[in-house]
């Protein structure tokens, strides 16, 4: 498998108890280090960004992001995960 | 940090936009697969197309995972089987069709392209062959897609093969006169085809290409619309930046998956086409765009003055951001594809004479047209020379992709589902150019073609 190193995890939904805690539990059971953290709170709507490094994850990529997305599906939220590298290109000359 | 903002911007893109990726298309040369007999001539080009596609689609859908936007389709584009198959005869050229077909099944991709000639000053023996067996290649296969340049700015046009093209067209939509005349979705009738386009049904993969390529084609309708629809009081040369500013994006994402997808499977990056292809889906529309600029339905006076600021913007703003553009490079306007223009027609706003003139100053030409079944074919062939005199003289690529469907009048629907939509019957003017086509010969080349 194709190893990358950095992703971008984004949630969002409406706020609860622990969605931070959930994804970041996810992330060390997988190996994935959590190097930046951003989170907002706007009325009742939750929006947080994580950069992470994948570089060492334990499982394949691909498989990472769709049990992300079950557990997104699971809490009433909407998680996206996706390379670095597509900010990066869409947003940087 | 990556920006918030533009991390949203990108999530919003692709969940609400619908920007996706349209197609990776692999060219692949079949020019070392000639033989005299068609038996060994299919089987060298299975073996050889299944042999380099093998992991396009794994590829394609770990990319698809890794950047979390969608790839449509995976698609093949092949050497114009007329000019590998230069021995054979009509019933190898079915054969090589069927071929096609089951190495496009085998290997998972959506489509293969190539089942082409290019007669655009004359024809061989074999090129006729291969387009009288059209019809038949077409309704016995699922995915191939079927090709012919009729003209070139520099070689003229072709009369013959225009005249022989409006019968093709007749006999493909009569042989799959049970799936809406569904055959002629798949056939196109091209002036200055391009040798790179990774679009169907005009794909194939021309001689002056490598032996293998990977070429690139975006999509993104939708996110042009919404960038707009922000700047309601924009005058029209923000409105220009607005579009720049947006396909630069859209082809970015293009450049990095055309890039990767090289990367995965070894084979050279050729060229992203710049593109905006609609699909039938709500918010995916070409029309969509040119209404946000303020036309109240798309046909309207003002709309091909709009589809050039429109495709003008999309190329500036595209250039800049791949190593290598090519192919149409264009705002497609098929109609059956595009929900605005399926609006349109049906509203009797956008007539079969305006979409022509929007020709003129956009890629590919009148695009999945249905027609009444009864239209002749000299009218049909009449119509592929009026789209093709707009290509030569303007020194651009236009077609005809336009489906006499098989028992239906004005006002009925021809329904194919998925990328291929739906479409209205569209009125026609039947008055005969039979004379006129019936000719036959060649339109010399126009004084714009004398560059040296």
């Amino acid at each position: 498998m194709y190893k990358i190193m950095k992703a971008v995890i984004t949630v969002t939904g409406k706020d609860n108890v622990g969605i931070i805690a959930k994804v970041s539990t996810f992330c060390s059971q997988y190996e994935a280090n959590i190097l930046d953290i951003s989170q907002t709170v706007l009325q009742d709507y939750f929006a947080m960004m994580m950069l992470v490094d994948v570089s060492t994850l334990s499982l394949e990529f691909g498989a990472f992001t769709d049990k992300l997305d079950t557990l997104g599906s699971a809490n009433n939220l909407k998680i996206h995960t996706m390379h670095e590298d597509i900010f990066n290109s869409m947003h940087r000359i | 940090m990556l920006n918030t903002n533009d991390i949203l911007e990108t999530i919003e893109m692709i969940q609400t936009d619908h920007l996706d990726i349209r197609t990776i298309t692999m060219g692949i040369s079949l020019l070392d697969c000639a033989s005299a007999s068609g038996k060994t001539f299919s089987d060298r080009i299975y073996d050889k197309i299944t042999r380099k596609a093998e992991n396009l689609v794994k590829v394609g859908e770990e990319i698809e995972k890794q950047y979390g936007i969608p790839i449509i389709n995976k698609r093949i584009s092949v050497t114009p089987i007329s000019l590998v198959g230069g021995n054979l005869k009509y019933d190898d050229f079915v054969l090589s069709a069927k071929t096609l077909d089951r190495a496009a099944a085998d290997t998972g991709v959506n489509f293969i392209g190539g089942f082409s000639a290019l007669v655009q000053k004359g024809s061989t023996p074999a090129e006729d062959a291969l387009i009288e067996s059209i019809p038949e290649a077409l309704a016995e296969t699922k995915m191939v897609c079927s090709s012919v340049n009729v003209a070139t700015t520099k070689a003229g046009i072709n009369m013959d093969a225009v005249k022989k093209m409006g019968h093709i067209i007749k006999k493909a939509a009569l042989l799959t006169a049970d799936n809406d005349s569904f055959g002629c979705a798949k056939l196109v009738v091209f002036a200055n085809a391009p040798d790179d386009n990774p679009f169907m049904a005009g794909a194939f993969h021309g001689v002056g290409e490598g032996e293998c390529v990977i070429n690139v084609g975006v999509s993104g309708p939708g996110v042009v619309r919404s960038a707009i629809a922000k700047y309601k009081d924009a005058d029209l040369a923000e409105i220009s930046e607005i579009i720049k500013k947006t396909a630069f994006k859209i082809t970015r994402v293009g450049q990095l998956v055309a890039r990767e997808a090289s990367k995965r499977l070894g084979v050279p990056f050729g060229i992203v086409d710049l593109s905006l292809a609609p699909t039938p889906a709500i918010g995916d529309s070409v029309a969509r765009i040119l209404e946000e600029m303020g036309l109240e339905c798309c046909g309207a006076y003002g709309t091909t003055a709009a589809l050039a600021l429109l495709n003008d913007a999309v190329k500036k703003g595209g250039v800049m951001a791949s190593s290598h553009v090519g192919g149409l490079s264009g705002a497609f306007i098929p109609v059956s594809e595009d929900e605005g223009m399926i609006n349109a027609v049906n509203k009797g706003c956008l007539t079969l004479e305006k979409l022509e003139a929007m020709t003129a100053v956009c890629s590919v030409g009148l695009d999945m047209i249905a027609v009444p079944g009864d239209t002749e074919a000299d009218v049909i062939s009449a119509m592929i020379a009026d789209e093709i005199a707009i290509g030569v003289v303007n020194f651009k690529t236009t077609a005809v992709r336009v489906i006499p469907a098989v028992g239906k009048k004005v006002g009925d629907m021809i329904c194919y589902g998925g990328l291929w939509g739906e479409a209205p019957i569209m009125k026609i003017n039947n008055y005969s150019p039979s004379k006129f086509i019936n000719r036959g010969g060649r339109i010399p080349a126009p004084i714009q073609s004398l560059k040296n």
